[in-house]
């Protein structure tokens, strides 16, 4: 029986409006940087609370994280806010020089992630971001699932000393984690325990694969869902524990297939364990307008995708 | 300091730079040269600093940002010069294992590095982060930045000069050491800067200019820079030097931008510049 209780909607975004409106209040180092998209990344209420901790950037990313990284000495823990787009390959080398190689405690958080940005397109669709983050030495990697969640990394990436990208959405989707959850970064969530296959998930794929596992259980399939918030440092030994059962995998993520969560989990197989493992993911191509979850569809990251993937891998036993 | 004293500090550290460089058949004395006198002032005459308990968060001190990493020789000099490691460690630049890398770095954890520097552009937005967080905390010490002129054709220089005087940036004096020459040759062939003064003045920005090797001139106008600050204006000094400065054979040319002298060039070049406070 699958033990998911939904308690409302609302965009992951929010959790991290939120989740940085806790921190204004509770952490006078905590300042925040935007580069014009306040409302877009719901930090209207940091900057309504702290005015003198936050910092409009205007369209200037990399000098936004290059101020972020300088802001460290001092003591500051900057939170930069801007698409995932702009946050990761338009300010690539500013990350991986300022941030992730001089170590600094900035956290670099990243809305309208993958597909479900929409009718904007491509341009501003990035599917390679966590790809870019993950491979850099010393950087913390962390996509949530639901608002509740976001909140919760939010605040729990704050009391973390280094670098850290935190990845999240603009569409409404279904809270599922409990509001008082423990959030812990790098300890993954087993949402569903089953039997018959593993599906590990982050982002709005957790929700997707939450449909697919009741799909998949009325037709008699056990399944196990794992909710890999943290992307790095991965959590291996929840992976093996939960494959030496069920003996194959499939990941679902709103990203590229290269590079993504899903080629992670893949070197853990490699070197641990070999079980089959099917991908569901974007498949080597750009995204284009359209209503999200339409696009979900399209790019084959949907509901269905993962039912298909979960059967398609099953056979491979 | 006594200027006497500072040129003899000067002379030391063009020593170490050619020596350090000649040691490994790497790294950029060109540059380095030039801007030996510059960092001398800073660290020996200008800024308030501890070198002897180095502190990333640098509460109540001084700050230094070298955003033109590549002239890490003569930064390394001026720190092992100044306290901040030992002198003979000098001699494990770009060696494998050493703190001392070829392009600053923090990983290693050299006292006196705070942020890593090399790809270009990145260090007056760093500037800019550390000068608003001493603001928040109330520290009236000073952030400081140099920067290589061939740098400012790097975008990011402009985002930060724009974000600074809108922002009233006041407790940063930026430095350009305005050399005219980069890798490929003279700046006016390979982009052309255009009239420096003109466009820092365009941004908002207080421009003083200095001789970069005359002491007392570098002293005065550090000086008038500091007396500058807290105005509601950030403050650019464009400095004027010569690569290669005190090595004739490297002056006049870009050549010596990234390339070393070998054994017999390097007496040469020490034949002209006096050992004054002992090798390493």
């Amino acid at each position: 029986m699958i033990d998911i209780v939904v308690t409302g909607n609302k965009d992951t975004r929010s959790g991290f409006g939120e989740g940085l409106l806790e921190l204004a209040k509770t952490n006078k180092d905590v300042v925040a940087l935007c580069a014009d998209l306040i409302g877009s990344l719901k930090m209207d209420a940091f900057k309504a609370e702290a005015p003198e901790r936050f910092f409009q950037m205007g369209i200037a990313e990399a000098n936004m994280i290059g101020m972020a990284a300088g802001m460290t000495v001092g003591g500051k823990i900057p939170f930069t806010g801007t698409f995932a787009v702009f946050s990761t390959g338009r300010v690539y080398d500013q990350i991986r020089q300022s941030v992730a190689y001089s170590k600094k405690n900035v956290k670099i958080c990243a809305s309208h992630a993958g597909v479900t940005l929409g009718e904007d397109g491509a341009t501003h669709q990035i599917l390679e971001d966590i790809g870019m983050m993950k491979m850099l030495p010393n950087m913390t990697v962390v996509v949530p699932c639901d608002f509740n969640q976001t909140k919760q990394a939010t605040i729990a990436i704050a009391a973390y000393e280094g670098p850290v990208y935190l990845r999240f959405g603009r569409p409404v989707m279904p809270i599922f984690i409990k509001e008082d959850a423990d959030f812990v970064i790098g300890k993954a969530d087993v949402l569903i325990e089953g039997t018959d296959c593993t599906i590990i998930a982050c982002g709005h794929l957790v929700w997707k694969s939450i449909e697919a596992a009741r799909i998949l259980e009325a037709q008699g399939i056990s399944v196990e869902l794992i909710n890999m918030h943290t992307i790095k440092p991965l959590d291996v030994q929840a992976v093996l524990k939960s494959i030496t059962k069920t003996k194959c995998v499939v990941t679902a993520e709103e990203h590229m297939i290269n590079g993504g969560l899903g080629d992670s989990i893949a070197q853990v197989l490699i070197q641990n364990l070999l079980v089959p493992q099917e991908y569901v993911g974007v498949n080597d191509t750009f995204g284009e307008s359209g209503n999200p979850m339409e696009l979900m569809t399209k790019f084959g990251i949907d509901t269905q995708n993962v039912v298909d993937a979960v059967l398609k891998v099953i056979k491979r036993k | 300091m006594e200027t006497s004293e500072l040129k003899k500090v000067a002379s030391q550290v063009r020593r170490d730079i050619v020596r350090m460089v000649s040691a490994v058949n790497s790294g950029h004395p060109g540059g380095s040269l030039g801007c030996a006198d510059f960092l001398t002032v800073l660290y020996f005459d200008t800024m308030k600093h501890n070198s002897s308990e180095f502190s990333m968060n640098a509460i109540n001190e001084d700050v230094f940002y070298l955003s033109n990493g590549h002239i890490s020789p003569v930064f390394y000099s001026v720190l092992a010069r100044s306290g901040y490691f030992p002198v003979p460690e000098l001699a494990t630049f770009r060696k494998i294992g050493t703190r001392l890398q070829g392009h600053p770095a923090t990983d290693k954890k050299l006292p006196g590095v705070r942020m890593a520097s090399g790809s270009l552009g990145q260090g007056l937005s760093n500037a800019l982060g550390t000068c608003q967080t001493k603001k928040l905390n109330g520290d009236n010490s000073i952030v400081y930045t140099l920067h290589g002129d061939g740098e400012l054709q790097e975008g990011q220089i402009w985002e930060a000069a724009m974000y600074a005087s809108a922002n009233k940036i006041d407790n940063l004096i930026t430095t350009i050491d305005l050399n005219g020459r980069q890798i490929d040759g003279d700046t006016e062939q390979v982009l052309s800067l255009g009239n420096l003064a003109h466009k820092w003045q365009a941004f908002g920005w207080e421009v003083l200019e200095m001789d970069g090797h005359n002491i007392d001139e570098i002293k005065s106008t550090l000086n008038k820079a500091k007396s500058m600050t807290g105005n509601g204006k950030p403050i650019v000094i464009i400095m004027k030097t010569e690569m290669g400065q005190g090595v004739d054979y490297m002056m006049g040319s870009h050549k010596w931008h990234g390339v070393a002298p070998n054994p017999e060039q390097l007496i040469l070049a020490l034949n002209q510049l006096e050992e004054t406070l002992g090798d390493y």
